[in-house]
């Protein structure tokens, strides 16, 4: 039943990309998010939409998956767009209905902001279905370690990531168990109103605690038992080093925003 | 009311790069006031099969009537089929949520749509069936109770649903002999005494040596023996080739062929060989 939900899918591969360091990774998301919010004008877009596209080939993610990515997100967009346009005041009307006036201006931030959800979402998108879970908390916990100077725990953020990320397969298939049980006990999690179904949610939500706790309490056990006692001093197997080919992807990524915003400059 | 099961497929996550099928053209029929045991390794199916049985799980292809219900029928309904098969899943305890272990086992008859009297009664029945104590145990908590304890409160919370048909996914997995035995012996009894059908799902050989009436053995989604015990058991070789073994008591009366004792053949049951054993230490008393 809760087998067709894919949550942070990672899409195994051995591409330029995939190789890549997983803090140049996030550092470039971020500057490309950054770069998203800089375009202004459509031609922009074309830039920005140019780009995506050559990393998703480089990656050897098929574009139409990204774009499916999109789809949980359908009325989130579409929401957006249609406050904007509801309620951005602008002052070049194009045409008027009733109370309702549609100006210039309205159309135009909604469909930017619009657009700017989808290139966020299918940029940040990459970045996640070509770095591994692990890698990517690896990365973060790296790029957060100047942090600790100020007493920032980096390292156990990175650790409740992982073990949040590690279990969420676990529990589903929990879940999904338990729902059964109940069903055979003629539970019925499908109909009714809202406040029924909320209740019935009790015989489902309740074993998935009880589950989850002792399932917290064995691991804390087994980690204890391996002698974990948090991030000073800690070693890794694999230690996360910069290569040729991150320096060429942040060169590449420069060059993209440099672009963008040359274009904002000339055309905006 | 038989269960009938012709041509059964299942593909779990049909089409994707995961694809797996889980059962391939499953034909079986479950006559009432059998007691079926159904084994096979880990992965061959029998888990997919018994989920089956009361429309958890619905058919890629093939077709399933309980009692003449279509499970997959849209106007069949479903609960009526979660009446009369009752499946107890791995792990029952797993499943308690209540903040009783009377109102825990009220759970499935109030589903029903049942009177409270008729309910209490179910709860009393059920209770006495898993030997708990009512008066006991009623209004403790459900995490208070013993492993053992959690799980007959469990499988009482299925019985009080009073199915014709009991389905048990590996009642007795993760309990201790003296668990185990109480487990059986329940399940035992309420075959005898009530006349439940029974499939029991087991990787124990004893286990299902000493209750089951028929064997159904499943490999790699496949059924690929289905007899009685005594013909399944016979067959030592195929089974081991499937990763199964043999009932103790089979073993034990190969190997006592093997060094020259005349066995009787088609033995497979502890009490059977009882006797033998016997024959044969006293004539080897004599003969000292």
């Amino acid at each position: 039943m809760l087998n067709d939900i894919t949550l942070g899918q990672y899409f195994p591969g051995n591409s330029v990309i995939h190789r890549m360091d997983p803090r140049m990774k996030l550092i470039l998301t971020i500057v490309y998010i950054v770069g998203v919010f800089m375009v202004g004008n459509l031609p922009g877009y074309l830039l920005a939409l140019g780009f995506l596209y050559l990393v998703v080939r480089i990656s050897g993610i098929r574009f139409k998956y990204l774009l499916k990515g999109l789809k949980p997100l359908r009325f989130i967009i579409v929401f957006t767009f249609v406050l904007n346009v509801l309620f951005v005041q602008g002052e070049t009307p194009i045409f008027t209905l009733g109370f309702f006036t549609l100006t210039r201006e309205a159309l135009h931030n909604a469909v930017f902001f619009a657009l700017r959800l989808v290139f966020l979402v299918m940029g940040t998108s990459v970045l996640t279905l070509t770095t591994s879970p692990m890698q990517l908390t690896d990365g973060l916990e790296r790029l957060m370690r100047p942090l600790q100077k100020f007493h920032f725990p980096a390292h156990e953020l990175a650790m409740m990531m992982t073990i949040a990320l590690r279990f969420i397969p676990t529990l589903l298939e929990e879940t999904d168990k338990i729902q059964k049980a109940q069903m055979a006990r003629g539970a019925d999690f499908e109909t009714g109103n809202l406040i029924n179904r909320a209740k019935a949610m009790i015989p489902l939500l309740v074993p998935l605690f009880v589950s989850a706790f002792r399932r917290a309490n064995d691991l804390a056990m087994a980690m204890e038992a391996r002698c974990y006692r948090g991030g000073d001093h800690r070693t890794r197997l694999r230690e996360l080093q910069y290569t040729r080919l991150d320096l060429y992807a942040a060169l590449a990524t420069a060059a993209y925003v440099a672009v963008v915003v040359l274009e904002g400059r000339l055309l905006g | 009311m038989p269960i009938v099961i012709e041509h059964l497929n299942y593909v779990y996550m049909s089409g994707g790069p995961y694809e797996t099928h889980a059962l391939s053209d499953v034909n079986l029929t479950i006559e009432d006031g059998e007691f079926v045991g159904l084994i096979g390794h880990t992965g061959s199916g029998k888990s997919t099969l018994v989920q089956h049985l009361n429309g958890l799980l619905m058919p890629t292809s093939g077709k399933i009537t309980v009692d003449g219900l279509d499970i997959a029928d849209k106007h069949t309904d479903r609960r009526a089929i979660r009446r009369k098969v009752g499946l107890v899943f791995q792990y029952p305890e797993n499943q308690l949520f209540e903040e009783t272990v009377a109102k825990d086992i009220a759970f499935g008859p109030r589903n029903l749509g049942l009177d409270e009297q008729e309910i209490d009664r179910r709860v009393r029945e059920a209770m006495r069936r898993v030997a708990l104590s009512y008066e006991e145990l009623h209004e403790r908590s459900v995490f208070e109770l013993s492993g053992g304890q959690m799980r007959r409160v469990a499988i009482a919370g299925v019985l009080a649903m009073e199915p014709q048909v009991l389905v048990l996914d590996e009642p007795c997995a993760g309990l201790d002999p003296r668990g185990r035995e109480e487990i059986l012996g329940l399940i035992r009894d309420l075959h005898r005494e009530a006349g439940t059908t029974i499939v029991m799902v087991s990787h124990s050989m004893d286990d299902v040596a000493s209750l089951a009436e028929r064997v159904i053995v499943m490999n790699h989604g496949k059924v690929a023996m289905d007899g009685t015990p005594r013909d399944v058991f016979a067959r030592g070789d195929e089974l081991r080739a499937i990763g199964l073994d043999v009932p103790q008591a089979v073993l034990l009366a190969d190997r006592l062929r093997e060094r020259g004792f005349d066995v009787p053949q088609g033995i497979y049951r502890i009490e059977e060989i009882k006797p033998v054993i016997e024959n044969i230490v006293g004539k080897g008393a004599r003969a000292c």
